[in-house]
């Protein structure tokens, strides 16, 4: 049985299971989700969005679609995880099994919570009719198939004029407890007027299970509110994400999301901006450093529908051994939306002759008062400048790493949280394999 | 300064119909409209083609069947009928080579109303002319000249005839007839096209040059042209379009096969200004357009074309770097108004060892049309120290147009190096201030502009082009903004 019908045939009995949701909008939107993904199926190949990814090595596993009991971690095997170093609220799920004892949660002004209690809870009910699911694609296969088993995840919603003292975590573990594992987060993210927000994501598989983790995030941004959102995709060799993040902005508000992917077999991100009001600002940076058999698939999306409004995009990506990575940037402007300035910029390296990078920064615009542009290299180290460096008796080794290091840096200094910078950089130097050795 | 405002100018271009648009009234010897093996058999006939190209074509007929139309493209428009296409279509008269005398005046006035008077590009610019019309060449100039030095230029047909050896080994051989629907189609139906073979360490002395026209209303256009160059000799070949204005949307499907053996240097030219449809979007010509070029060693293909025509432009001339150190360029300008759409760009496919390629690709928008790049870099594992630049930039006028870059990077070789770059921008109005200042009215000043934006391109483009070049993007693109 593929995993397709297997999916199939669990609908029904998911479906029987939650049906303790009082809200009947939900199941409707669960169902008709559902026949999507019944009709299209996984994508393929030939599905251009999918042209450089092929989902086919993932969908041979037989997973467990529906983990059951909540699996107890102790905090001092999973602490490293967690950017332990500052205080945070917490999210914590495993196996997608909420984790009370983990987790650090609040209705104290504003709520970080669960996305199940908010699909249960009356008092809930007007944020998830006005929100849910409004902005998630309906017409992608795998989106739909999120939206159909959609149940459990983050719920953050921030009202009117409040800035979070501390920025929220949400990790999602998944152990080796149960057989190969298919996760299925369902994350919304609601930001009201002058607020600010800052959110870190993260995926960790604890054993050598196959895991596949298909998530879908929905973020709004109302008038002038603030999004930073941190993306750690550093999972081990067996887990594969499939990661779905779509942002609604109103006018004047500023959304960011920083994706950083070093681990993972097979990682695919697709994140799509929607400007919705005018004087918007859109960033996205992402850095890729992988090797191995890894890929990664950066596929992102910023339609501007309104004037005055800014995107700024910025992708560094460095790939050694046998490695895969995929960038697919596209650039929307209507022809409303007069006065824009969209910028993007894709650089690859490629460390070894294994690895395959293909690029795609595609802009497609019908304002003619536009400043756009898209720049995308792929090339090699300074030779003059390893040169220069070794002759200064720093080792090879080292030298490299400095200048990757040097390369990536543009993305890195667009963390706002000092501690958290200072963990990725330690993260990015130990990819690289060098000891920066001087403080950060 | 003239009171002549831009309001004026932007009505008179509104208005203003396609200037070639006249219809010649010739006979043609016409097919009945239609596509079946009796006619891919006719068509072999009545060209006294020997038995393996009538096969080669039946057996591109059967491919063609089971192929499928394309709909990838960023174009919309209404599809062709294949059965309702006439395959072929001949003047009637069918002129003797030697002068002039002999050709249908009709014709010869359609020539002069083009401004190609084949004696004034005899005398005048040293230019070749092998005149196609409908499929059929007439005339052929200069044909002495060039077979002293060795050269071989002439339709196809006859080179199917004198040369089979040549073409059976070449034809096919860059764009198979299984490439593609229109490559499938093209290879079973072609009607005619140029043959050019420029022998080993000949620098051919002048322009090779072919003027296609589509004359006669609903007849498809299946050119065909092959392009060898021996080992280090040089050419350089132009092509230039002009259709007479018809209603009915016409197809063009041509394939253009380049070869380019070690040390060879082939410039292959175009000016492309067919029918575009009239200002409400109807009719046009349909130019779906197969063009690709193979690099032996250290050999050298240069595409450069000027697209101002055609309905739906749709062609992306390529190069195969096979041959270590060969290059492969590309310089485009697609202008597009009104209703028009393009989608037009170039493969660049690096096999070889320090292999390089160049694209540089400007497309204006104005009116209400579309214009899209797309192209292709692919570096493949073996192609040590390849290097790619491309730049496309894009040229907005008005909001009702659209400018779409579609861009594909392959890279799996980790000496490759690529930069691409691409931006999309409109005439600054300081920029228009400045000129008028200084006393140049605003359509003067946006021809400045445009010729400055596509300056890049306008230089690669031959000297009998680069005028007629200029001219058309004035034709094409004056008054467009408001």
């Amino acid at each position: 049985m593929d995993l397709k019908e297997k999916l199939e045939a669990s609908f029904l009995a998911f479906e029987n299971k939650v049906s303790t949701d009082i809200d009947s909008a939900v199941h409707d939107i669960r169902s008709a989700a559902f026949t999507y993904f019944e009709q299209n199926g996984f994508p393929t190949r030939r599905d251009e969005e999918w042209k450089y990814t092929s989902l086919k090595p993932l969908l041979k596993h037989d997973y467990n679609v529906f983990p059951e009991a909540e699996t107890a971690l102790e905090y001092a095997a999973v602490k490293k995880y967690f950017l332990h170093e500052i205080e945070s609220y917490k999210i914590v799920f495993i196996d997608g099994v909420y984790s009370s004892f983990l987790s650090e949660t609040t209705h104290d002004g504003y709520d970080v919570c669960l996305l199940s209690a908010a699909l249960k809870r009356p008092k809930y009910k007007m944020v998830i009719d006005h929100y849910f699911n409004t902005i998630a694609s309906k017409t992608d296969s795998v989106t739909s198939l999120n939206t159909a088993f959609s149940k459990e995840g983050a719920y953050i919603h921030i009202p009117k004029n409040t800035v979070l003292p501390k920025p929220v975590q949400i990790l999602h573990f998944s152990t080796g407890n149960e057989a190969n594992l298919l996760l299925q987060p369902r994350n919304l993210i609601v930001v009201g007027e002058n607020s600010h927000v800052q959110i870190i994501e993260r995926h960790q598989s604890l054993s050598k299970n196959v895991v596949l983790t298909n998530s879908v995030t929905e973020i709004f941004t109302n008038k002038r509110a603030i999004v930073d959102y941190y993306k750690i995709q550093n999972d081990n060799r067996a887990a594969s994400l499939i990661d779905n993040t779509y942002i609604k902005q109103q006018q004047n508000s500023i959304a960011s999301v920083n994706t950083f992917s070093v681990g993972g077999n097979i990682t695919r991100n697709n994140l799509e901006f929607h400007q919705e009001g005018e004087h918007c600002t859109s960033n996205l940076n992402g850095i890729t450093i992988i090797g191995e058999k890894q890929h990664v698939d950066n596929h992102t999306l910023v339609h501007h529908k309104f004037p005055n409004c800014e995107s700024n995009e910025l992708y560094k990506g460095m790939y050694a051994d046998r490695s895969t990575g995929v960038f697919n940037g596209k650039v929307i402007v209507d022809k409303e939306a007069q006065k824009i300035n969209a910028f993007q910029q894709n650089n690859n390296i490629l460390m070894d002759d294994g690895a395959t990078i293909n690029s795609k920064p595609q802009l497609e615009i019908f304002a003619d008062d536009v400043k756009c542009s898209h720049g995308c290299t792929i090339g090699q180290l300074d030779e003059d400048a390893l040169f220069y460096m070794r002759s200064r008796g720093i080792p090879k080794k080292e030298a490299k790493g400095l200048l990757l290091y040097a390369f990536a840096n543009d993305a890195l200094e667009k963390i706002k949280i000092p501690e958290l910078k200072a963990r990725i950089t330690k993260l990015i130097a130990s990819k690289l394999g060098v000891d920066l050795g001087f403080d950060l | 300064m003239s009171k002549y405002t831009e309001d004026d100018l932007k009505k008179e271009l509104e208005t203003k119909e396609y200037e070639y648009g006249f219809y010649t009234e010739i006979e043609a010897d016409k097919f009945p409209v239609g596509l079946n093996e009796d006619i891919v058999r006719a068509i072999s006939e009545k060209k006294n083609e020997p038995e393996w190209m009538t096969e080669w074509r039946l057996d591109a007929f059967k491919i063609w069947q089971e192929m499928k139309e394309p709909d990838w493209a960023n174009v919309t428009y209404q599809k062709p009928d294949f059965q309702n296409i006439s395959y072929y279509s001949a003047p009637k008269k069918k002129p003797e080579l030697e002068s002039l005398d002999q050709v249908d005046p009709e014709l010869l006035k359609t020539f002069e109303k083009l401004g190609i008077s084949i004696e004034e590009q005899k005398r005048l610019s040293g230019v070749a002319v092998d005149i196609v019309m409908d499929s059929v060449s007439v005339a052929t100039t200069f044909k002495e000249t060039l077979a002293e030095k060795g050269i071989i230029f002439c339709p196809i047909s006859e080179a199917i005839q004198e040369h089979p050896e040549l073409v059976k080994k070449y034809i096919g051989s860059v764009v198979p007839k299984t490439d593609n629907f229109y490559a499938a189609l093209n290879s079973a139906v072609f009607s005619d096209g140029s043959f050019c073979y420029i022998p080993k360490g000949v620098k051919c002395p002048m322009e090779l040059s072919t003027y296609f026209r589509i004359n006669e209303g609903g007849t498809g256009q299946f050119e065909r042209t092959l392009v060898i160059a021996d080992e280090s000799s040089y050419v350089s070949y132009l092509e230039g379009c002009t259709a007479p204005q018809r209603d009915e949307n016409q197809l063009h499907a041509a394939v253009v096969e380049l070869i380019a053996l070690d040390d060879a240097e082939i410039k292959y030219s175009t000016v492309q200004n067919w029918f575009p449809g009239d200002k409400e979007g109807k009719g046009g010509v349909f130019n779906f357009v197969t063009k690709r070029g193979l690099c032996e060693t250290n050999a050298k293909i240069s595409w450069t074309q000027v697209e101002t025509g055609s309905a739906i432009t749709w062609k992306y001339p390529s190069c195969i770097l096979k041959g270590n150190n060969s290059i492969g360029e590309f310089y485009s300008i697609a202008v597009t108004n009104n209703f028009q759409q393009a989608d037009t760009g170039t493969k660049m496919i690096h096999l070889g060892k320090n292999t390089k390629s160049t694209i540089i690709s400007k497309g204006i928008s104005a009116g209400k049309s579309q214009n899209s790049y797309r192209g292709l870099v692919q570096i493949s594992p073996r192609a040590k120290h390849a290097r790619n630049f491309s730049q496309c930039d894009s040229l907005l006028m008005g909001n009702e147009c659209g400018a779409h870059t579609f861009p594909y990077i392959e890279a799996k070789n980790k000496s490759a190096q690529i930069e691409h770059e691409a931006t999309t921008s409109k005439i600054g109005e300081d920029q228009l201030f400045y000129c008028n200042q200084r006393g140049i009215d605003t359509d003067k000043a946006i021809a400045l502009i445009v010729n400055g934006f596509s300056k890049e391109v306008l230089n690669k483009l031959p000297m009998e082009f680069a005028v007629e070049a200029q001219k058309l993007l004035e034709i094409s693109l004056e008054g467009s903004v408001g």
